[in-house]
């Protein structure tokens, strides 16, 4: 057996099986199972080396040839594995406690099984098409029966499908840089189209028009899981480009590239979320502004700067997790997300009003939760090389604090009478109070999940150099 | 004759892309589209295997027959485009522009990429009226015509500079996802009201 048959075409079968169940707590379970193995066997399984078990002799190889290339996942690949099928478990087991099981799970699961398969394939230009396919699954999960498409979801569509090509054709100019380093003209021509690629794939300043407005038409937690999913796995096929590329990886004006796009997102992201009345935009321009840390990292040094990426990624996890479950409750029960809409809800549904709160403060990089080590790490290295850095930064954080205060008003105003009820059902309570205790201990104890990210930036050969 | 076969082909395209922008009838919008992946046919054939090309018609012949069976399928008053502009003359007129600019562009990019010029033309101008297209509408069957129309214009380009079997059948399995996409998407309004 191989490792790409384990981890790629399995859970794509798996998907496609999941479809046929209509129960949501079935499907949800049989996800839930399914991708614990995925992750247990990703933590525990070597590849390439042979186990004994018994009389039974068996190894997990590397390396799956389809149509005269191949789909690579490594030994070191493993702990990537572990993460994003272990992250995707949080989302598949919260899915049926809001309904939405039955689509999230089986076109989620194929999703994560595309975008590994974007990260084995080789070579890994071709990743740009499988990232594709991923796109076009994510249509019937953010548009439900019987909308129609709004503005966001077309522009998501529009800006992804023309990220390919440049992705593709710079791809090519990279080989031609390979042969003649020398000449400047194909590098700057390369340049310039792995950057216009990566802008749109990432929803890069001024290409991220579609997040807000994807988060106010379409269901928050299908959104949530899209907005977690393709900047984690976007970066790291960026990190893979600087892992190939020497010239790329090496370039003097790479590090200002990342502080400038990073500002710009933080800043715009946060600016904006400070006036935003609506609160799926308000998640939308965090997800920006987280992105934006993401790239801003990479400015810190290479080492440095993976270990910040890898930081980063389970408060976001959690906190988008947490954030969108509180929106599709507030949603389902509420007329609108409009702040004059949610006044005085703190008092009818507690859990899901603290849940939005908690997570944005977690995201704004609050002390004492899960946001703060890594965003305080941030801080610090910035801190070190660029104090003008520091205070745009500032800025970023300051909109997306506003932003929580001002919703945590609007929920709190309630008029008088208003009796204290919670409205939330019992799982929907159970998993908001594990949210919350994993938000605060993650903030407290960041060391705990040390050993999740630690071993992750072996993935790449030349880049923790 | 080969040459001349390829700027008739580069003609055909030019053609119904013009056409794609001008209609607002979609049994035309689809027939153009339709005959424009033969044209595209014609000029991938040149660095490509035929069987490789036909493989590429044959696709965009299934992404025409599915949005063929999905317009059917949807509600015509969905159908509205009040974003688009109403001035045939303006559509020609843009429609001037990209032809103009593609084709000096062509001029230097075929050379830059040892293509002949009227393949380099070809595929940039598919590639800028699909863009146009683009940006002048938001009505979802007009955007994928659009995206597949600029993801034929890339592929003429990158046939001359990639002859894998797999980026052929990942770029053939995108073609038929962004058809099957549209169908979903022209059809979801409906569920409602049935």
């Amino acid at each position: 057996m191989s490792a790409p048959l384990l981890w790629i075409f399995l859970p794509l079968t798996m998907a496609g099986l999941l479809m046929l169940i209509r129960n949501q707590k079935v499907i949800a379970l049989i996800a839930c199972i399914f991708t614990l193995v995925l992750t247990l066997a990703a933590w525990l399984l070597p590849i390439d080396v042979a186990l004994k078990i018994g009389n039974l002799s068996f190894k997990l190889s590397s390396s799956f040839e389809i149509l005269g290339r191949h789909l690579i996942l490594s030994s070191s690949d493993r702990s990537f594995l572990a993460l994003i099928y272990g992250s995707a478990i949080a989302w598949f087991a919260v899915a049926p406690i809001i309904k939405k099981a039955r689509r999230l799970t089986s076109l989620g699961l194929a999703i994560t099984a595309l975008f590994v398969a974007a990260l084995a394939v080789e070579p890994f230009l071709y990743a740009a098409l499988l990232i594709e396919m991923a796109v076009l699954l994510t249509v019937p999960l953010l548009l439900a029966p019987g909308k129609r498409p709004g503005k966001g979801l077309i522009r998501f569509l529009i800006f992804q499908t023309l990220a390919m090509p440049f992705i593709l054709f710079s791809g090519w100019l990279l080989a031609g840089i390979d042969s003649n380093p020398s000449d400047l003209v194909i590098v700057e021509q390369a340049a310039i189209l792995i950057g216009l690629g990566f802008s749109l794939l990432l929803a890069v300043f001024p290409f991220y028009s579609w997040i807000p407005l994807l988060t106010e038409e379409s269901s928050p937690f299908s959104v949530g899981f899209i907005l977690w999913m393709f900047p984690t796995v976007t970066i790291f096929f960026g990190l893979g480009f600087l892992d190939h590329y020497a010239w790329l990886r090496d370039a003097s004006t790479l590090g200002s590239v990342f502080t400038t796009v990073g500002i710009l997102m933080i800043v715009s992201g946060g600016l904006l979320a400070a006036f935003q009345k609506h609160l799926g935009r308000i998640m939308g321009y965090a997800v920006i502004i987280e992105t934006g840390f993401s790239i801003l990292t990479f400015s810190l040094g290479r080492n440095l700067g993976l270990n910040l990426f890898f930081m980063l990624f389970v408060p976001r996890t959690l906190s988008l997790v947490v954030w969108a479950l509180s929106l599709t409750i507030l949603k389902e029960h509420s007329p609108t997300l409009i702040l004059k809409d949610i006044k005085g809800l703190l008092r009818v549904w507690p859990f899901a009003t603290s849940g939005l709160v908690l997570a944005n403060l977690a995201m704004a990089g609050m002390p004492l939760l899960a946001g703060f080590p890594p965003h305080q790490a941030i801080w610090e290295g910035l801190a070190s090389t660029s104090l003008p850095v520091v205070l745009w930064v500032s800025l970023g954080y300051v909109g997306l604090f506003f932003s929580a205060v001002h919703v945590m008003l609007a929920f709190a105003s309630a008029s008088e009478g208003v009796r204290w009820e919670s409205r939330e059902t019992g799982p929907q309570r159970i998993i908001f109070a594990i949210g919350f205790l994993a938000l605060f201990l993650l903030g407290l104890f960041p060391q705990w999940v040390l050993p999740l990210w630690t071993k992750l930036p072996s993935i790449f050969t030349h880049l923790p150099q | 004759m080969n040459t001349i076969l390829n700027w008739l082909a580069c003609i055909f395209a030019l053609m119904t892309s013009i056409g794609l922008l001008v209609h607002r009838d979609w049994h035309w919008g689809i027939g153009l589209l339709a005959v424009q992946y033969l044209s595209i046919f014609w000029l991938v054939q040149t660095p490509w295997t035929v069987s490789m090309a036909a493989a590429k018609l044959i696709t965009g012949w299934m992404a025409c027959a599915v949005l063929v069976i999905a317009q059917h399928n949807s509600d015509p008053s969905e159908e509205s485009d009040a974003s688009r502009p109403q001035g045939r003359l303006f559509c020609l007129f843009s429609a001037g522009i990209i032809m103009a600019s593609t084709f000096v562009l062509s001029l230097r990019g075929s050379s830059w990429l040892g293509l002949s010029l009227p393949f380099a033309w070809g595929s940039l101008l598919l590639v800028g009226m699909g863009l146009l297209q683009l940006g002048i509408s938001d009505q979802p069957f007009r955007v994928i015509i659009a995206l597949l129309t600029v993801l034929a214009g890339f592929e003429i380009l990158y046939a001359a500079v990639e002859s894998s079997i797999l980026v052929a059948a990942l770029l053939s399995t995108v073609n038929l996802g962004l058809a099957l996409t549209g169908a979903y998407i022209l059809n979801i309004p409906k569920q409602e009201k049935t």
